[in-house]
């Protein structure tokens, strides 16, 4: 079996004249913990809509584990095993938590099974994990922001990924709030996921990346190990403006 | 099986033409309020046949039509604003969930406007008079109605006066800009929601001087509005959301297919012509013609 | 929530009882004249909650469906005699087809731009038929109805019965739907349709299933209205009354439960007739849209949101 687990080659997007994704390509490898960076508007969250397939690619190719996908819908993807977080939470607020698992349960790792209380067992055991199982009856609409991104994160793990996107998962939290987010991501790329984290928070980035790639205006600034890419005087000029 | 006559159909694309610049007119109100705002104003074509009647009530104290249709503009721009202020505050700040209920509610506004020029005015076709209603132009062997002509010019000046302040003034730009990144622009220390509540202002303001237009070209009923309904929804999407040259470019083709059809298959089928092209918009591409 | 399944089927035998009860007691056949009518909206109510209510998909077009199912049964009728439940199953199938087709074409777009697709259904509808010679026209075609089945005296009755079952019928659909995973899934469309796709939901198969579902249901609920009004033209038959009724009910009632669209249809419908017999149809057609501008505004999850509003006050003053 191949080692790249995610191949992106000489993709582009266009929305109308704006050019948001110019020939980007990069390999991930499984296993791999990849950190994503790059300013506001440079299209990290456009690579990866094009990635889950929220967004059609414009041009080039996406391969997962050695199969194109860029034609599929995205709920075809995440059942091939591609899973991501929303940058703004986005839980289905008529539900409860543990409803909200249900769903990627149903729809992707139980499809077709008729024993609906190992789904909701599972969904609760995710919970656990996450440390929202005391929330499990709590409507989604009533979570505070820290419980909103664990949520994101656990919806995501339903639906047993073999790569997991997260999009700005620890945007907003505080140091401790940011930790605990840390350590979960690391637990589960330590049980075989492989993730590929965007994030704005530095030092978060550099702690769990063993890979970074800076994106600006939709091109591909620098790649390579964590320090690297941050002493690089491009990424920096990308950062602080010309 | 089909008559052809060369005549006849240069005929009907003159007449087409002039129809589409009325239709493109007519729905430019909507091009603004949905297409650049968002806002699902299924209600617009009821707006615009309240317009049309107020214009006959008016025509019955002996205004012309087009002054009525001026005078009515600022009223109905304070509608406008009212309208959207309530939309905002009932639906549209409570975020997406809201849109099935922002979708009823005007639904339920074009029921109660309907019904309400029903009791007001009789199901009966009401009618307006002016010098220009009733005559005709020869051109050749040609005889254009007059008052589709004054309906062509008001058209044309609407749509150029409209489009220019889009383009050109500060607070035009600021609704195109509002339209395309709406936290941009609050970033810039503009208010996004006053800005939009002006837009639709204007675009109710247009909205009565479409509806004198439409009791101009013809006699009005309260169940007109069902029938425009297709009409400007076809001008919108065939145009692309937001594109005012897409409007008047749709307007035509509407106009002139819809002319063609009257003219090879009769009157039963040219209320058809709009909803099967929406429907063939809708199909192939969504976006239109110049579409984001 | 779980499906208590006894209580249900127990409430469907005991109001199908009392169906039974009126037919052999009650003698003014205009009481199922007009019992029809209310059983028949809640049919359209429950199928159009089924896209509307639990996906989020605004269809302004039930008349269309609705339309195609009556014209449907003219067809079998005038062709080949055929009986009533023949008649059903066929609606059932044409206007499932619309559903699906209609569905495929639009339902990949934004829930507005189905909405308005939905309008142009009803008119293209109406204007295919008006200018069909065969089913009448513009002019429509009157038709005879045949002997109603025993143990039934009147066909009006016998309509009455056959419009309670549909109306159980489709309510343990909606039901079903509701309680399962389609339903979920379906409320994890209207919630958020990026996370539900992010989640592995078909959103484009449910959204299609959904429609073709309701569509069939509005089908079923016109097949018998040729026989019922004995008497088919385009301009009543695509009425966009049925739309309205539909939408309403709907939404006064309350779409996140299954029981919102049949409170909704009794009430709603209940009030239409006695306001068309003693006012007007226009007032009725006003009532029913100030109702809807209501209840949008300020009762946002309905009759049923209200009780069930209403009955944790209660419990909250008892605790105490």
């Amino acid at each position: 079996m191949s080692d790249t687990l995610l191949r992106v080659a000489g993709v582009s997007k266009h929305f109308g004249g704006f050019t948001a994704l110019d020939q980007v390509s990069v390999d991930i490898r499984r296993g791999e913990r990849f950190g994503l960076i790059g300013p506001n508007g440079s299209g990290k969250t456009t690579l990866i809509n094009c990635v889950s397939g929220a967004l059609r690619n414009d041009g080039g190719s996406i391969e997962f584990e050695g199969r194109e996908i860029s034609r599929l819908p995205a709920y075809r993807r995440t059942r091939l095993g591609i899973a991501r977080s929303f940058q703004i939470p986005r839980p289905f607020k008529s539900m409860s938590v543990l409803e909200n698992l249900v769903v990627p349960l149903e729809y992707v790792a139980h499809r077709g099974s008729l024993h609906t209380s190992d789904t909701w067992a599972e969904a609760l055991e995710i919970l656990r994990r996450i440390g929202l199982a005391d929330k499990a009856e709590t409507p989604s609409n009533r979570l505070t922001q820290v419980e909103l991104r664990k949520l994101e994160l656990a919806r995501a793990m339903a639906a047993r990924p073999r790569l997991l996107i997260s999009d700005e998962a620890m945007a907003g939290l505080s140091p401790t709030e940011v930790d605990e987010i840390l350590a979960i991501m690391l637990q589960l790329n330590e049980s075989g996921i492989t993730i590929i984290m965007i994030e704005h928070i530095m030092h978060a980035v550099m702690r769990f990346s063993q890979r970074v790639m800076c994106l600006d205006a939709g091109k591909i600034v620098c790649e390579g190990a964590p320090t690297e890419v941050v002493k690089n005087p491009d990424v920096q000029r990308a950062y602080l403006g010309a | 099986m089909l008559s052809f006559s060369f005549e006849l159909l240069l005929e009907s694309i003159v007449f087409g033409v002039l129809l589409g610049c009325f239709y493109a007119a007519v729905s430019i109100g909507l091009s603004v309020a949905f297409g650049l705002l968002d806002v699902p104003h299924v209600a617009h074509p009821a707006v615009m046949v309240f317009g049309a009647y107020c214009t006959y009530f008016l025509g019955r104290y002996g205004w012309d039509p087009i002054v009525a249709g001026l005078a009515l503009m600022p009223v109905f721009f304070l509608l406008g604003m009212a309208l959207y202020r309530f939309y905002y505050e009932a639906f549209e700040k409570r975020g997406a969930e809201a849109g099935v209920r922002g979708l009823a509610f005007f639904f339920g506004l074009t029921l109660i406007i309907e019904v309400g020029l029903i009791l007001a005015f009789g199901v009966d076709q009401r009618m307006v008079e002016a010098d220009y209603i009733g005559k005709s132009l020869a051109i050749g062997e040609m005889r254009i109605p007059f008052r589709m002509l004054v309906a062509f010019g008001v058209a044309v000046a609407l749509t150029t006066g409209l489009t220019l302040y889009l383009s050109r003034t500060f607070t035009g730009r600021a609704i195109k800009a509002v339209a395309q990144d709406e936290p941009a622009l609050r970033l810039m220390g503009a208010n996004p929601v006053r800005i939009k509540q002006w837009a639709f202002g204007i675009a109710t303001a247009v909205t009565a001087l479409a509806g004198a237009m439409l009791i101009i070209v013809g006699p009005v009923e309260p169940s007109l509005d069902r029938v425009y309904i297709g009409r400007t929804f076809a001008v919108v999407v065939l145009a692309g959301l937001g594109s005012m040259t897409g409007t008047v470019a749709a307007g035509l083709i509407l106009g002139i297919s819809e002319s063609i059809v009257l003219m090879q298959f009769g009157a039963s089928w040219a209320p058809a012509v709009a909803f099967g092209l929406l429907l063939i918009v809708l199909g192939i591409r969504p976006q239109g013609l110049f579409g984001r | 929530m779980k499906a208590r399944g006894a209580g249900f089927w127990i409430g469907a035998a005991v109001a199908l009882g009392l169906a039974g009860f009126a037919t052999g007691t009650i003698k003014n056949e205009y009481f199922f004249f007009a019992a029809y009518i209310v059983l028949m909206y809640v049919v359209l109510a429950t199928a159009w909650n089924i896209l509307g209510g639990y996906a989020g998909y605004v269809n302004f077009g039930t008349a269309a469906f609705f339309g195609v199912g009556a014209y449907t049964s003219v067809v079998l009728i005038q062709s080949i005699g055929a009986p009533l439940a023949v008649q059903i199953l066929a609606a059932a199938a044409m206007s499932g087809l619309l559903g699906f087709g209609t569905g495929l074409l639009t339902l990949r777009l934004r829930g507005i731009f189905f909405a308005i697709a939905t309008v142009a259904l009803i008119v293209i509808m109406e204007t295919v038929f008006i200018n069909w010679r065969y089913v009448g026209g513009a002019t429509g075609v009157q038709l005879l109805r045949p002997a109603p089945i025993a143990p039934f005296e009147s066909y009006t009755k016998m309509l009455f019965v056959v419009m309670a079952l549909m109306a159980v019928a489709a309510v343990a659909i909606a039901r079903y739907i509701e309680t399962s995973w389609i339903g979920r899934g379906l409320r994890a469309i209207r919630d958020s349709e990026e996370a539900a796709e992010s989640c592995g939901v078909p959103t484009l198969r449910l959204k299609v299933f959904a429609c073709t579902v309701s569509g069939a249901l509005m089908g079923a609920a016109g097949a018998p209205m040729p026989m019922y009004l004995q008497f088919v033209e385009p301009a009543s038959t695509f009425n966009l009354n049925y739309s309205i009724g539909a939408l309403a009910s709907a939404m006064v009632g309350g779409t996140a439960h299954w029981l919102g669209p049949v409170i909704g249809a009794l009430l709603l419908s209940s009030i239409q007739q006695i306001v068309t017999v003693t006012i007007s149809n226009e007032v009725n057609v006003l009532v029913v849209g100030v109702l809807l501008v209501v209840f949008v505004v300020g009762a946002p999850e309905g009759i049923l949101g209200l009780l069930v509003r209403l009955r944790r006050r209660v419990a909250a003053l008892v605790s105490r």
